[in-house]
Parts: structure tokens; C-alpha cells; sequence
């Protein structure tokens, strides 16, 4: 089990009204921004469940909408999140999907495109009390909470390359909290999670990305 | 310092001769491999926030983002100027602080989720009032977080502080249990007292449904938290009377639980039961949007 903090009973220091539909919402926008380059053009949300249902008056989609403009939990400015949208001209678009019925409660899915035309989707849960999990990048199912420090790793799936990012961390005297291993197929595009418990050294990202086999790599800090 | 359930708390309060908040505030700091000023600089945060959270309301009325509540704690504070309130100073003030507190969440203010949103008011309802009534220091009411964190800790480790999971009674009832232990603690009671407090409120507020009007956390959450501040004023005179309870704290988070999972899902927090589905929550969910 892992440690239930103080902060986490008396926390998340949030914006209201809901954990779960508020705090949770804009943490999971929060992590999908830090897995892509920004400045970000447009960010299209598509809600399900719960979230589909109530997310105006949960200010869902103005969380959403402050978290992908890198906006922590307690940041007031989630209030004025489309005013500073507009400012920034970051287009943006919120739809309900009450069809699919088969999928978490509270789940988003975030589109995302930079100013180079980068596009990345993720797809995130909120569990409620401010936890969240991300449980797909683009078309793979990965798993992971932004509760640690993370290195996401886009490579492809081939021999040796999980073992030339493990070692980058270890002559860095990083220490492996968790490890996993997604592909959306054999030989074809795969992701390697790698969450530490201390915060990642910034220069991880390009020692990592030397290798060819490599495409890209993203840090999201703890 | 680990302990599992309020059995092994007890024991280390006893072997230590600690208070529960102290107990836990090593736990802290030993668990989150971090040091003991960094651990009271965030809790200093959370009771700063928590005093805007409280007062500002009362100041500055604002509707609420479902149009449901706000302007409630307006209010109280006017009826109790009129020295013609009915609760005495310390319940309602606790009552004003624990409903403002939820009208700055529901308006997207900023609050700590104590332990959810929903049930945010409770803890510094009746801690900042009792602030105010005996003079407490802050430092005093910082230390006393540590105490409400304890017995939050346990819910959350045993059983669930989710209204989707166990209802209301996780949700208020337990930040009712927190406020109760804290109170003990902060007027001079044993950990065992505090123990006996959180039990009390447990075991009063058994059962309680999550039925939002609207799914939103505004109405009846909000009534909800001033009946939390008062079930945990009760309970703490109760074990500073030195009333001692036959169920413990362990017993009761595991009913709690165990009764929260035979709550239908109609009254977990789907708002498709119980108050959320009378007519006059209907005609009003219909207004508000």
C-alpha cells in the first residue's frame, strides 16, 4: 500500500467543488499538457460519464481547460480559464459523449496539437479525492498517476532500447520506483514508463533521446 | 512510526506518551522522508486557506456556480449580531464557518478538501470557532490538524472517504469524526478520549445517504456540514465528560464501511435518489441550468 500522506487526508489544497469532477479534472489536463512540447494551439476534451453529465456545474470544463494551460490544483486563475485561453489564443472545445457507457465514470479524453502540428490524445480517470490515472497515450493503454516523478519514453519496440534508457538512469543514480513496458504492437511503436521517487534531472530528456531507436521522450515532474 | 488502526495509535500514544497529533506528525515526517519544518509550513498553509475559505463568504456573499446556495453564512452571522441565536457562540459560529467554508467551494474558491471537497467546512468550522471562543493560537490549531489528519488517515487506510463508495457518512460523517478528535484533543482529553469522540460521531451519523441535488456539491451537502459540526461538538463534550464509548473506533470505521457498501448506488452520490430526486430538487436542477 502506499503512504497516505497527512496532505493527503487534510489536501488536495484545491479549487472547488468537486475532488473528483474539479480538482481531479484539471490534474489530469495538468499531466496530459507535460507529455507534449508547448506552446499548445488547440486542446478538444471529450467527456464521458459523470463528466459528460454534470461538468458545467462542477466547472469541469473550466479545471480542464486551466490544467492544460499548466494550472496546479490550487491556482486561481482555474476560475478565468477561458477568459486566458482567449488571451493566449488557445482554441478549445468541450463534448459530451453520453454513448459510450462502458468506461470510468469520471473520464476525459484530451486532444492535443502544438504550434509545430504535433497532435497527441490522452486519456485520463479521475478517482476521486484529487487522484487521477492516465490510462492511454494515443491508442496504447499505459497506466500511470503523476504521483511520482516520470520519464515517458516513445521508442520503438525493439531489442536493447529498454535497457539503454535504464541505463541512462542508473549512471544518473536514479532509482527506479516503477517500470512499465506498453507497445501497440510486436516491432512497432511502444512506450516505457519509468517512475522515480526523487525528482528526474532535466538533462535525462536529451541523454535519453540520443539513441535512433528512440522518438521522443517526455519528463513529468512530481 | 506506523500504526494501522486506531488500536496501534492508542499504543503508541500510550508507549510514547504522545498526543494522537504529535503521533502522527512524526509519522509525517519520518514516512514523507521530510523535515519538521517543511511538514508545519504546509500545514500553516492549509489553515491559512482555511480561514479565507471561512470568512470570506460572510463578507462577501457569492451565488454558487449550480445557483443552488450562497449567501447562507451571510446569514447566520447577521441573525447572530442580533443576539437572538439559539446555539450559543461557539456552535454557531462553528455552524456560520462550516457553511461559508462550502459556498467558497461551490463558487470555485479555494479550499482544502478536508477530507473531500464536499465535506470541506467541518474540520475548520468547528476548530476556527473554537479558535476565536478560547483564544487559541494558531500554532495550537496547526498542531490539532495533525490530530484531525490521524483519524482521517484511518478512514481512508480501513474503509473509504468516498460519497460514491460509502455515502455520506464517509464523506461528512468522517470529517465530523476528524473535527471531534481534534476538539478533544485541543481542550485537553486523552488520545483515548479522541477516540471515543470520532467513534461517537460515527456511530450518530451511521447511514447517512450521498444525494446531491443535481450531482452537484452544493444542496443538501451544505446543511450537511453544519449538522457534521454540531454531531462533533456533542460528541467531544460527550468524552470530555469522560463518557466512555462500547464500540471503538476500529469497530466503527469498519461499519461504516460495511454499511456503506450496502448503500444502493441510487444514494452514492448518482443523484439518483433521495433528495436529489424530489420535485422540488427537479424543478430547481431544471432552473439552474
Amino acid at each position: 500500500m502506499s503512504f497516505i500522506s497527512a496532505f493527503d487526508v487534510m489536501g488536495p489544497n484545491m479549487i472547488g467543488p468537486s475532488s473528483s469532477h474539479t480538482a481531479g479534472a484539471a490534474r489530469i489536463s495538468y499531466l496530459a499538457q507535460k507529455m507534449i512540447e508547448g506552446p499548445l494551439k488547440r486542446a478538444d476534451f471529450i467527456l464521458y460519464g459523470s463528466f459528460a453529465k454534470t461538468y458545467h456545474g462542477h466547472g469541469t470544463d473550466r479545471a480542464l481547460l486551466g490544467g492544460i494551460m499548466g494550472f496546479s490544483t490550487d491556482d486561481m486563475r482555474i476560475r478565468n480559464s477561458f477568459d486566458i485561453a482567449h488571451e493566449k489564443d488557445l482554441k478549445f472545445s468541450f463534448t459530451p459523449n453520453e454513448q459510450e457507457t462502458d468506461i470510468h465514470p469520471n473520464t476525459v479524453d484530451i486532444c492535443m496539437e502544438n504550434e509545430k502540428g504535433q497532435k497527441m490524445t490522452v486519456r485520463g480517470e479521475s478517482l476521486g479525492g484529487g487522484k487521477v490515472r492516465i490510462v492511454k497515450i494515443n491508442h496504447v493503454q499505459v497506466d500511470f498517476t503523476g504521483e511520482y516523478s516520470a520519464v515517458i519514453v516513445i521508442h520503438q519496440d525493439t531489442p536493447g532500447v529498454v535497457a539503454y534508457i535504464t541505463k541512462c538512469l542508473s549512471d544518473r543514480n536514479i532509482n527506479i520506483a516503477f517500470m512499465r513496458l506498453f507497445r501497440e504492437g510486436k516491432g512497432d511503436i511502444a512506450y516505457t514508463i519509468v517512475e522515480s521517487d526523487g525528482k528526474l534531472p532535466e538533462n535525462i530528456v536529451p541523454a535519453i533521446r540520443e539513441n535512433p531507436n528512440i522518438h521522443e521522450v517526455m519528463i513529468v515532474q512530481m | 512510526m506506523e500504526f494501522k488502526n486506531a488500536n496501534e495509535l492508542l499504543a503508541l500514544c500510550e508507549e510514547k506518551n504522545l498526543p494522537v497529533s504529535e503521533i502522527m506528525r512524526i509519522r509525517e515526517i519520518e514516512f514523507g522522508e521530510t523535515t519538521s519544518e517543511i511538514v508545519n509550513k504546509k500545514m500553516t498553509r492549509v489553515l491559512e486557506i482555511m480561514k479565507d475559505a471561512a470568512f470570506s463568504p460572510i463578507r462577501q456573499p457569492i451565488k454558487s456556480m449550480g445557483g443552488l446556495i450562497g449567501g447562507e453564512a451571510r446569514k447566520l452571522s447577521l441573525h447572530a449580531q442580533e443576539k437572538r441565536g439559539l446555539c450559543g457562540e461557539l456552535l454557531q459560529k462553528a455552524v456560520t464557518y462550516a457553511m461559508a467554508t462550502l459556498e467558497t467551494n461551490a463558487s470555485m474558491g479555494l479550499i482544502v478538501a478536508s477530507p473531500t471537497a464536499g465535506s470541506a467546512g467541518i474540520v475548520p468550522g468547528l476548530l476556527l470557532a473554537m479558535q476565536e471562543h478560547y483564544d487559541f493560537s494558531d500554532e495550537e490549531i496547526i498542531q490539532v490538524l495533525f490530530n484531525a489528519s490521524a483519524i482521517g488517515y484511518l478512514a481512508m487506510r480501513n474503509a473509504t472517504v468516498a460519497g460514491a463508495v460509502g455515502g455520506c457518512q464517509a464523506e461528512v460523517g468522517v470529517a465530523s469524526a476528524m473535527a471531534a478528535s481534534a476538539a478533544v484533543e485541543l481542550m485537553g482529553g486523552t488520545p483515548k478520549e479522541c477516540t471515543f469522540a470520532a467513534s461517537t460521531v460515527l456511530m450518530n451519523m451511521l447511514g447517512l445517504v450521498c444525494d446531491p441535488v443535481g450531482g452537484l456539491v452544493e444542496y443538501p451537502c451544505q446543511n450537511r456540514n453544519a449538522a457534521g459540526v454540531a454531531n462533533a461538538l456533542i460528541a467531544a463534550e460527550m468524552a470530555l465528560a469522560g463518557i466512555p464509548q462500547l464500540i471503538s473506533l476500529d469497530e466503527m470505521i469498519q461499519t461504516m464501511f460495511t454499511v456503506g457498501k450496502k448503500i444502493p448506488a441510487e444514494l452514492r452520490e448518482t443523484a439518483m435518489g433521495g433528495c436529489a430526486v424530489t420535485q422540488s430538487a427537479c424543478e430547481a436542477c431544471h432552473i439552474c441550468r
